[in-house]
């Protein structure tokens, strides 16, 4: 008597089971993708969640990232295993070749050898032009200049 | 206006001319663009830089495309009408070894970077010359 009881209340209750397993899920899901948007480093990370598996997608900026994403997903109550399948954001391209002050300085002087009138400073990679210059070496003097790559160049020439 | 939408037809040019090695990147508010070309690519990218920024004023590009010559090419002196100083070493402050005329042909021996290049004279001088002056046939 007692027994059937029992397998009827687990019986009636099963479905009950089923759906709040799904409502959990999502439940889950919300938690984590919560704990991701607080945090700066893993705004970029998402969680999708099925029978209490969280599955992490997104990029993050790098391998410790991508654990505390893990960490702060498995910290979930009701989460069983985590799927990590974040991936890490590609590091910018290198910085263009800048060579120091010295080298630099020894380029400008062979690029403005032959343009007299022509004066050039050189500070911190940026190099800077007065005096002045025909328009048609122009082209000629910034195409030798670029290709020190330096950081910038201010043109101040007056151009005739 | 960002620095990549101002030059977009500088870029667009790049692409479409099959620049080698083409990197656009932002830096500091100057944009680099470098990349290896021929020298009719070259200078129409450069005619395209003085169009969008007249004279060069902006001092927000950087544009360094270098001309794809390898050794053995024959390279034109392109001065302006003087003869193209050849040097012992690449530098201005290194002795002068031998002239090469205006419009005269030279064969490039190497490019130990990008402003000097070892050059050879039919004449059979061998030294540096400004790269700036040579145009490679």
């Amino acid at each position: 008597m007692k027994l059937s009881k029992i397998i009827i209340a687990v019986l009636l209750s099963a479905p009950v089971y089923f759906f709040s397993c799904k409502a959990k899920d999502s439940d889950i899901q919300a938690k984590i993708t919560e704990k991701f948007s607080a945090t700066p480093d893993l705004a970029g990370a998402n969680a999708s969640v099925s029978d209490g598996v969280a599955t992490l997608t997104g990029e993050v900026k790098d391998d410790a990232a991508k654990g505390q994403a893990e960490a702060a997903a498995k910290d979930v109550k009701g989460v069983k295993s985590v799927v990590n399948n974040l991936t890490i954001t590609p590091p910018p391209p290198p910085p263009a070749n800048v060579i120091p002050d010295s080298a630099l300085s020894q380029g400008v002087i062979d690029a403005t050898k032959d343009f007299p009138t022509v004066s050039a400073s050189v500070n911190n990679g940026e190099v800077t032009l007065t005096g002045s210059i025909q328009r048609s070496d122009l082209t000629r003097l910034m195409q030798s200049l670029n290709s020190l790559h330096p950081i910038k160049i201010n043109n101040q020439l007056n151009v005739k | 206006m960002s620095l990549q939408d101002k030059y977009k037809q500088l870029i667009d040019a790049a692409k479409a001319a099959g620049v080698q090695n083409l990197q656009v990147n932002e830096q500091g508010n100057v944009l680099h663009i470098d990349g290896t070309s021929d020298s009719a690519t070259k200078d129409k990218l450069w005619n395209i830089y003085n169009t969008i920024d007249p004279d060069y004023r902006a001092g927000d590009l950087a544009l360094n495309i270098t001309v794809n010559a390898s050794s053995g090419t024959r390279a034109k002196v392109s001065t302006d009408n003087t003869n193209l100083n050849i040097r012992k070493g690449p530098g201005t402050d290194q002795p002068v070894v031998g002239k090469a005329a205006h419009n005269e042909v030279v064969t490039l021996l190497s490019k130990p970077n990008d402003q000097w290049w070892l050059i050879k004279t039919d004449s059979g001088v061998e030294g540096y010359a400004y790269a700036q002056y040579l145009t490679p046939q």
